[in-house]
């Protein structure tokens, strides 16, 4: 069984195709879809990755990444963010709230499988 | 008869060369090559206006009948000049820093600038100077009807009057001339000052040459003289020391107090220090005058036939002799000492009747103020001018009426008299702090009526104003106010009596009255600024000018306010006052009210520096201030045009700054929509990528996944078209580019159209819609395709954000006044309160909504009723999340 990535988005064609890419590289997805308990579902299943959606409903992926890294056993998770707003200080915002990676959609497949092979060293 | 027209000749030459001497005058003064102008020598010779042809003439005459007695007429001014020069100095001191004018507004300024004051002053003075005017007319006929009887010629003229007539009317004409060639305001006359210079020494010269013939031509030198003298009723005479004491008072008095010797001693000094050299040079003028009275009094009595005339012994001695020429000269002389005189007196009566009567009258009958031009310069000179005019008519109806009898000749002292009852006043006025404004009323008065009653009157002789009775036994028998002897103490004699009881009376009033009441403000200030004016003008070389009184302050308020604004300022403040006419007293009050209507002209400080200067007696003039005035006035017009400049300036500032937020906030908006608009491409075109790419790349899928992930290219590249209609949508909405396509259609039809619409495909049997169409028959008149895209979005809102089980959407038309309303309300959870201020913002998703829209909708519904008239709005509290769409009803009929 593969490491275990953790997908939090909340189109859910965007959730296929992620899926499909990790799934046939090997992954283990798991998905979830809103902001407002997104801390508590990476707790509980305690994944190698996180991929996280900015816009999402309940509560923003900014957000929920700080509150990652405040957390003892969340604080060194690797975080790839994935966003549609590509502005520049989109990717400072994402920086100081500590993210790992930062993609601006859309992207493409084989850069979003080498960015989370890259972080979850098998 | 020969000698007749020579005389005239001479006459008119001297006339001639009198006006280029004032004239020249006037010219270098202008031209400020004044010094020889400022000379004390020009000084000293005008104060000798004292000597009038009274004193030419009538000194012989009085030395004839009284001896010795005419030397008092001297002796007293000889006093002053020397003993009082300390007060003199004090007198030209105020004259000066308080820009005093006359003597009556030495005076009213003194005591609370009473006009009521200066009036009663100047109604004196003319009563007192007027018979002397007339005296001078007189001696001028006279001599000239001396020369004609001397010549048993006929005069070329009809009469004596017609003769005084032409006298007068020059006199009036050369005064006017150079008194009042413009407003002066310090008051000063160099033409008139130097005219009178020249007289002088014409006067001088003239009876030195008649004195130095009498001795030497016909006495045969100075011992055969003396001989002579001693051997005459004059050298018999003996002194009455009442009678000196008194004459030597009252002509000391008179000297300080006459209009016209205030007139050349304060008020057209130039100089203090020309004091120093008049107070022993005018003695030493004096001394010379009376050198040779008496010898040519004693030689004229032995030489002339008894009864003739010894007031013309200077006149008539010559002739006699047959020196025609020195006669001439005489003649010359008296003519200078009576022009002199009556020019000087015209000239200061006509400032006061002027200042203090003419001219607040033409103030008052000029009420209205729209009719007072700006400047009321010229006004105040017709005022001189007139005011000189009557006062020498008057000079010369006296010399009409009295018949130009012998009544004249004791004019002088009574004239004296009554000018004497000024020196308690003014005295007071300038020592003593305590002296009161109601003090100086009754004690003028007194004095006044004194003089009337016991010299005056009785003075035409009995019978004639007063009647024998009355002289014999007093008012109402009173015995006691018999009006030649007071409380019953006869055999004075009348001037003595009269001056002594006038003068003693009036300065016993005076204190009396001024040490029971309580002096007004003014009235102490004034009095501090008089008594110690050496403390409060440190700089007594500086410019000098007129009292500041209320027409000074007028005409500057006119500068700076404008006429009407000042007048009407001044005549409220005068009403508030109580006082009569349109002059104000320049209270506190009313110069703090003044001052604080300059302040808003030309600011606070100015305006405070402006009226301290005319009022406080400060040294700067008042034609200076009016130049300020006028600057400030410039002054203002500019600033004012560059307030309206900056003020421009401001509003272009503030447009630009509004103009700038409001490009700010524009191009704000713009970065967040363009980051919505980003981020809704983006979405759909990561789909479309990646399915796209897995499509590509992979080689194991089935053909489920190869027409799934097909259909979901499909699906968002549909999405992306739409969200691309629906901006250019909002786009044009926005713009107010939109085309309206107004059609008449029912709006049941309307709302069956958009339902079928919004409910085609998959979620048909998802939402249940109930409907009244009983209400639903209304007749619009609009663009009923717009309307249909409202109502399209709201239904497909319902059906996609629905919570409900079974969700449920209720569509009510109803009216409310003026419009009508169409309600879509669901059955779901509806909307919170804080994301309805946000709904039909662009781009604005609430909830946990997955949604498909790009959150345009409601932003386009809200521009689509806004371009109908209409509107969409959320309805609060119906259950689930309620939209009202409103229409006005002109546009709707209800449907028969």
């Amino acid at each position: 069984m593969g490491k275990s990535v953790l997908l939090i988005e909340d189109e859910p064609n965007i959730i296929e195709a992620i899926s499909f890419i990790l799934s046939r590289d090997g992954w283990a997805v798991a998905t979830h879809s809103n902001g407002h308990d997104a801390v508590d579902v990476v707790q509980a299943r305690q994944p190698d990755l996180i991929i996280l959606d900015v816009m999402l409903p309940g509560k923003s992926g900014y957000d929920i990444l700080r509150e990652l890294r405040d957390l003892a056993g969340t604080r060194d998770l690797p975080v790839l963010m994935l966003t549609a707003r590509g502005q520049v200080k989109d990717r400072e915002m994402a920086e100081r709230a500590g993210v790992s990676r930062f993609m601006t959609k859309p992207f493409s497949n084989a850069e979003v499988l080498a960015a989370v092979r890259d972080l979850v060293p098998r | 008869m020969g000698t007749l027209n020579v005389l005239i000749a001479v006459c008119l030459i001297y006339v001639i060369f009198l006006f280029l001497v004032a004239f020249g005058a006037e010219r270098a003064a202008m031209a400020g090559r004044s010094g020889w102008l400022r000379s004390p020598w020009v000084y000293t010779l005008s104060l000798s206006i004292y000597s009038t042809a009274w004193t030419f003439y009538g000194a012989v005459g009085y030395a004839a009948r009284s001896g010795l007695e005419y030397l008092t007429i001297y002796i007293g001014p000889t006093l002053v000049m020397i003993g009082w020069w300390w007060v003199l100095r004090k007198l030209v001191r105020i004259g000066r820093s308080q820009r005093i004018t006359s003597i009556a507004d030495l005076i009213s300024s003194r005591y609370g600038k009473s006009n009521l004051l200066a009036v009663g002053v100047t109604v004196l003075a003319v009563i007192g100077t007027t018979p002397y005017i007339a005296l001078q007319l007189q001696s001028v006929t006279v001599s000239f009807a001396v020369f004609s009887d001397a010549y048993e010629a006929a005069l070329p003229v009809d009469s004596p009057e017609s003769n005084a007539l032409l006298v007068a009317a020059g006199l009036a004409l050369f005064t006017i001339i150079f008194g009042t060639r413009n407003l002066d305001v310090n008051e000063r006359h160099h033409g008139v000052v130097m005219a009178i210079a020249v007289e002088a020494i014409v006067k001088l010269f003239a009876l030195l040459a008649v004195g130095v013939f009498v001795v030497w031509g016909i006495g045969g030198g100075v011992g055969e003289i003396l001989q002579r003298i001693d051997a005459s009723e004059i050298g018999s005479w003996q002194m009455q020391g009442d009678r000196w004491a008194a004459l030597i008072f009252l002509s000391a008095a008179a000297f300080v107090c006459l209009p016209r010797m205030f007139q050349v001693m304060v008020v057209e000094n130039e100089d203090e220090s020309h004091l120093r050299t008049a107070s022993w040079a005018f003695p030493g003028y004096l001394m010379v005058m009376s050198l040779f009275v008496v010898p040519i009094a004693v030689v004229g009595l032995d030489l002339m036939p008894p009864g003739s005339n010894p007031d013309f012994f200077v006149l008539t001695v010559p002739l006699a002799t047959g020196n025609n020429g020195l006669a001439m000269l005489s003649f010359l002389g008296g003519f200078s000492s009576a022009t002199s005189m009556v020019i000087v007196a015209a000239l200061a009566l006509s400032t006061m009747v002027s200042n203090h009567i003419v001219m607040p009258i033409w103030l008052s009958a000029s009420g209205g103020g729209a009719s007072v031009s700006g400047d009321v310069r010229h006004v105040v000179l017709l005022s001189r001018r007139i005011s000189i005019g009557a006062v020498v008519a008057l000079g010369y109806l006296y010399y009409r009426l009295s018949g130009g009898g012998t009544a004249l000749a004791s004019i002088g002292l009574i004239s004296f008299t009554g000018v004497a009852q000024f020196l308690p006043v003014l005295l007071g006025g300038i020592f003593w702090r305590g002296a009161t404004r109601m003090g100086a009323f009754a004690g003028l008065t007194v004095g006044f009526v004194i003089w009337a009653y016991a010299l005056l009157l009785p003075s035409f002789g009995a019978g004639t104003l007063m009647s024998p009775a009355l002289l014999a036994e007093g008012p109402l028998g009173l015995g006691w106010l018999r009006p030649q002897a007071f409380f019953g103490i006869e055999g004075m004699d009348p001037l003595v009596h009269a001056i002594l009881w006038s003068m003693a009376l009036n300065t016993l009033v005076f204190f009396v009255v001024s040490l029971i009441g309580f002096p007004s403000p003014i009235e102490r200030l004034q009095g501090a600024q008089f008594v110690n004016v050496y403390e409060h003008s440190s700089n007594p070389q500086s410019w000098s000018g007129s009292l500041g009184q209320s027409e000074d302050l007028m005409v500057m308020a006119q500068r700076i306010l404008g006429a009407r604004e000042a007048q009407q300022l001044f005549e409220r403040e005068a009403r508030r006052q109580g006082v009569a006419g349109l002059l104000p007293e320049p209270s506190p009050d009313f110069l703090q009210v003044l001052e604080r209507a300059l302040a808003g002209s030309v600011g606070a400080a100015t305006a405070h520096a402006m009226i301290g200067q005319i009022v406080g007696g400060a040294s700067v003039s008042v034609e200076d201030l009016l130049a300020v005035a006028d600057e400030t006035a410039q002054m203002m017009e500019y600033s004012s045009q560059l307030e309206a400049k900056s003020e421009e300036q401001a509003r272009t500032a503030r447009q630009l700054r509004q103009a700038n937020e409001k490009l700010t906030r524009i191009s704000e908006q713009k970065d967040s929509f363009l980051s919505q608009v980003s981020h809704e491409l983006r979405t759909p075109m990561t789909s479309i990528r990646a399915f796209s790419e897995i499509l590509r790349d992979s080689e194991r899928l089935s053909p489920e996944e190869k027409i799934k992930y097909s259909s979901i290219i499909h699906d968002e590249a549909i999405r992306l078209t739409r969200l691309l209609d629906d901006l250019l949508d909002l786009s044009v909405l926005e713009n107010g580019q939109v085309n309206l396509n107004v059609q008449t259609g029912q709006l049941a039809e309307v709302l069956d159209h958009a339902l079928a619409t919004a409910l085609t495909g998959a979620g048909t049997d998802r939402l249940k819609v109930s409907r009244r169409r009983a209400q639903e028959h209304v007749r619009l008149t609009t663009d009923l395709d717009r309307l249909s895209q409202v109502f399209i979005n709201l239904i497909g809102n319902a059906q996609k954000y629905c919570d409900a089980e079974v969700p449920a959407l209720t569509i009510s038309v109803g009216r409310t006044e003026g419009a009508l309303i169409v309600d879509f309300i669901d059955n779901g959870a509806g909307i919170s309160d804080r994301d309805q201020a946000v709904i039909f913002e662009k781009f604005a998703r609430v909830g946990e909504q997955r949604a498909s829209g790009a959150g345009l909708g409601l932003a386009i519904c809200r521009e689509i009723m806004a371009r109908l008239g209409g509107d969409v709005s959320y309805l609060p509290g119906q259950g689930g999340a309620a939209f009202r769409v409103t229409l006005p009803a002109a546009l709707a009929l209800a449907a028969q």
